[in-house]
């Protein structure tokens, strides 16, 4: 039976139902007002727990068993373990071993160590995942291969899915790098360190049943506590839940890239110049070498002038701990920490914290961090003329990447995307973005190794600017010099199954992803 | 004939914006072609194209061709092509991709020449962007960096290049090879636009006047307009004992550089950081250049990852009176550009000076004179000379007298 699709207000055309389940397609950013109440899982009683708050069992399949794993349930973990987790794909072996079958994955990121899940969607173990897909998991399903449809969240999009219930998670499986035997965990401490746990606190409140997994037993109370024990129904204790050197990066490193410094220079130009760096700033930049290049030459310009940021959002680096610890940036607010250095300063430092996802980025809620901040560094696989950015596929169409906090970030007060004007051949300036993920309304600046071009709406940034030299452009012109050096790209040939959808930071759809025709 | 396959290009697991071509030439069975790319989605159809237009304009009906793409330009893909059917075949005509207007602009005997990238000849991943550095010149080398079996289709991949890649206002220089080759690398590159030709390994004055009489033939034949200028490169102990002839062997040469490499195995030492060994022939090099009238320029720093070391060994090099340097990655430009750059205390005092130096000749008097310290001649045109320099680099305003008042 076919689907009935509408253009969206972002001019894209996506379903009215996806896996069964009617959708609203997107109205416009802020235009849709939610009604209802919050989701609230079943009420638990004390009366069905151990009195002396012991609540270890003995394996995860036994605990799995218990919570009542059946066919067709919903699955969630996190992914604070990044490509060192050891917990996910053994849950589906459990799975697949006691026969069942459709089960709809939920994580809040998946990594490639993942990818032997593949084998789950294959057999019909999984029937979907709801989260961000990358490699070889991106791959299976832009071929069409996953049963059902892939639904791309943002991270508070994510949060903002549980709380109003869109996704009703049946069993949350919580790794915990440090946890007691009542439940209580945190991301610190025993071998597989990663900091925080910010991505597991909805999924700990929200699910049915809660399992927390860890390899570093403590004595109650596991404190600093994120995960709180009154929401978990079990604790099991496993040798080994992750791989440390592959859970953060040891150090992350700066860009080598001559290319890619030159963007992170003319980034940190063009924030100083603009006016937009100045004491008291709030900002949040990324992990990636451009973007942490971009941190080392702030740094530079708050000291040099003698200023200090108000504070910055994690995702956190040994960079933005130097800030912090050198008096340059005020307190670190966190969801994860990236490298060890910034997992010692979460453990060390009270002016580094973890800071819950609800706070920072859900949209349902009564206002958050993101449209506080000042300067908000972000990336993207495409960038189209009328700013719209794609982050989900690459040109060629293929789904390789999630969403992260990208789109709820977008609404920060200035939202700068420093990008190179092309990936080896490949123009990231394009007439019209492969996949819609952000509108162009709340994307404020391109940097480019070929100039800057400042989105016609904000006229104040464009006046900001005049006669301080920076090489301002129009998109337009960008986009041309892409295209005389790489020559125009051919557009990508899909066919019209529906293979995921991304939706927007309200819980509406932005646009979908279709199959790719097979190769010619 | 020359043989039946040829194989050109690059491809691996490191190699980015590059490919490899593999021609097989048939005498029948049309044109068949074989694309493995990373962007096949998005190019596939236009990289058959430009092989299809490429095989007309050489006349090649029959023909079987594989290429492995790494995400090469098209400029790129359409030398390697020329080249691996120029191996096949005595063709002499040339596929050349549009020149770029904005590439068209003429050198000037006088420019600065602080910093100058060497892009070794046969990597375009390295072309591709290197306009974007501030070097103030770009050297597509066809020498040192390429090895011999490359250097034919290197020759055609700079061309491309030079036509091509946006040197955005950098001095265009390519470094030829020596001897026999090295003239044939200026038939072929000379017609676009190179505004100056670094010669290598130079030892005697013949050597200059040879390239220097092939430009100039090359120039009247095909009526190139723009000046081509010579930087002859000093590598041995021969040439640092005739560098003032060789300075003077053209009126062409704009510039002499030392190579330190090859200098400290001539005379048969280690390379050291101090550069003791160097000492005298970077000196005797500086002094020969000067007195012929051109700008001495100094040999690469070879640790791109050491900065500090860098940044010495620029301060050294200006004190010995040089007046460039090479660089071999783009992030050692700025260091180096500033380096050379006269800084706040020199053109402080030099605006002092010229101020000093326009009073005394207002009021006519034949002494200039600061404080109660006389100012000689040379110390007034030095401080004339980095005022100038200070303006052209943007360090001091066109209207810096005006400031003061």
């Amino acid at each position: 039976m076919a689907v009935r699709t509408v253009i969206n207000a972002a001019g894209r055309m996506v379903p009215l139902e996806i896996n069964g389940e009617p959708v609203i397609p997107f109205k416009g950013v802020g235009k849709h007002q939610p009604s209802g109440r919050k989701y609230a899982p079943l009420i638990p009683s004390c009366s069905e727990f151990p009195a002396d708050g012991n609540k270890v069992i003995r394996s995860l399949r036994e605990a799995l068993v218990k919570c009542g794993l059946r066919s067709g349930m919903t699955i969630s973990t996190h992914h604070h373990l990044r490509d060192g987790d050891l917990i996910s794909n053994k849950i589906f072996d459990l799975a697949s071993d006691m026969g069942v079958k459709d089960l709809v994955w939920f994580p809040s990121a998946s990594f490639s160590c993942n990818d032997p899940v593949i084998r789950y969607l294959e057999d019909g173990t999984i029937n979907r995942i709801e989260g961000s897909m990358n490699g070889p998991l991106g791959r299976f399903v832009s071929d069409g291969r996953m049963k059902g449809t892939a639904v791309l969240r943002s991270h508070g999009g994510r949060v903002q899915a549980i709380q109003d219930g869109e996704v009703k998670i049946d069993i949350a499986v919580l790794v915990a790098p440090s946890a007691d035997s009542f439940g209580n965990a945190k991301g610190t401490g025993g071998n597989s360190a990663c900091g925080v746990l910010g991505y597991a606190k909805a999924d700990a409140m929200y699910a049915s049943k809660v399992i927390v997994v860890t390899d570093n037993l403590v004595d109650v109370p596991c404190f600093p506590m994120e995960i709180e024990g009154n929401y978990v129904d079990y604790v099991v204790v496993v040798e080994k839940i992750g791989i440390p050197e592959k859970i953060v990066s040891g150090t992350t490193q700066i860009t080598k890239s001559p290319d890619r410094l030159l963007i992170a220079e003319l980034t940190a130009s063009f924030i100083e110049k603009s006016g937009l760096l100045k004491n008291d700033v709030t900002m949040q930049a990324g992990a990636g070498g451009t973007s942490l290049a971009i941190a080392v030459f702030i740094h530079e310009i708050l000291k040099k002038n003698g200023w200090k940021a108000k504070f910055g959002f994690g995702g956190s680096t040994k960079y933005m701990v130097k800030m912090l610890e050198e008096g340059q940036m005020g307190y670190i607010l966190d969801a994860q920490a990236f490298d060890l250095d910034a997992v010692r300063s979460v453990e060390e430092n009270v002016n580094h914290f973890p800071y819950s996802v609800f706070n920072a980025y859900n949209y349902h809620s009564k206002g958050n961090l993101t449209s506080m901040m000042d300067i908000m560094i972000l990336g993207a696989t495409e960038v189209d003329l009328n700013f719209n950015g794609n982050v989900v596929t690459h040109s060629d169409g293929y789904l390789l990447h999630g969403i992260g906090g990208w789109q709820n970030c977008l609404h920060a007060r200035n939202v700068i995307l420093p990008l190179p004007l092309f990936r080896d051949r490949i123009p990231v300036i394009v007439d019209e973005v492969t996949t819609l993920c952000g509108p162009g309304e709340l994307i404020d600046v391109i940097i480019t190794e070929r100039g800057i071009a400042i989105n016609p709406l904000r006229k104040d940034l464009i006046k900001s600017v005049k006669g301080t030299g920076l090489p301002v452009r129009t998109i337009n012109e960008l986009k041309e010099e892409a295209e005389r050096i790489c020559g125009k790209p051919q557009k990508p040939k899909f066919e019209n199954k529906i293979v995921a959808a991304i939706k927007w930071v309200d819980g509406t759809v932005i646009d979908v992803v279709r199959k790719l025709k097979p190769d010619n | 004939m020359k043989g039946d396959i040829a194989v050109t290009g690059n491809t691996g697991p490191k190699v980015r914006s590059d490919c490899e071509v593999t021609l097989k030439l048939k005498s029948s069975g049309g044109i068949v072609i074989d694309l493995e790319s990373k962007v096949q989605r998005l190019y596939g159809e236009s990289i058959k194209g430009l092989c299809i237009d490429i095989f007309r304009y050489f006349k090649i009906r029959n023909a079987e061709i594989k290429i492995v793409d790494t995400g090469a330009l098209s400029f790129v893909i359409s030398a390697r092509l020329e080249a691996a059917i120029k191996k096949l075949t005595d063709s002499d005509l040339e596929f050349l991709p549009e020149m770029l207007r904005s590439n068209t602009y003429p050198g000037s005997p006088e420019r600065i020449r602080f910093s100058r990238l060497y892009l070794p000849g046969d990597i375009p991943s390295m072309m591709i962007n290197s306009g974007l550095h501030s070097a103030h010149g770009l050297i597509l080398d066809l020498e040192d960096s390429v090895s011999p079996q490359k250097k034919d289709e290197a020759r055609i991949l700079v061309r491309n290049a030079l036509r091509q890649v946006d040197f955005r206002g950098a001095e265009r220089m390519i470094r030829i090879n020596q001897g026999e080759r090295g003239l044939n690398d200026l038939k072929v590159l000379i017609p676009h636009n190179v505004n100056l030709v670094v010669v290598p390994k130079c030892e005697t004055k013949e050597q200059l006047k040879i390239v220097d009489r092939e430009i100039h033939e090359i120039r009247k034949k095909l009526k190139v307009k723009n000046p081509v200028f010579l930087m002859p490169v000093i590598e041995s102990a021969l040439g640092v004992e005739n560098a003032f002839e060789i300075a003077r062997a053209s009126g062409n040469i704009v510039a002499m550089a030392i190579g330190l490499e090859d200098f400290t195995a001539d005379i048969g030492v280690p390379r050291s950081f101090g550069g003791t060994e160097s000492f005298y022939a970077r000196s005797r090099l500086v002094v020969a250049a000067k007195a012929a009238g051109i700008q001495p320029v100094d040999s690469v720093f070879s640790d791109v990852g050491d900065m500090e070391g860098l940044q010495q060994n620029v301060l050294k090099s200006k004190a010995l009176g040089f007046e460039g340097m090479g660089c071999i990655h783009p992030r050692q430009i700025s260091v180096i550009n500033n380096g050379f750059a006269p800084d706040e205390s020199e053109i402080e005092k030099s605006k002092k000076i010229v101020i000093a130096f326009e009073e005394a000749k207002r009021s006519g008097l034949g002494v200039v004179s600061l404080g109660t310290k006389m100012i000689d001649k040379p110390v007034v045109n030095r401080a004339l000379k980095t005022i100038n320099l200070a303006v052209n680099l943007g360090r001091l305003p066109d209207s810096w007298k005006k400031d003061l008042i």
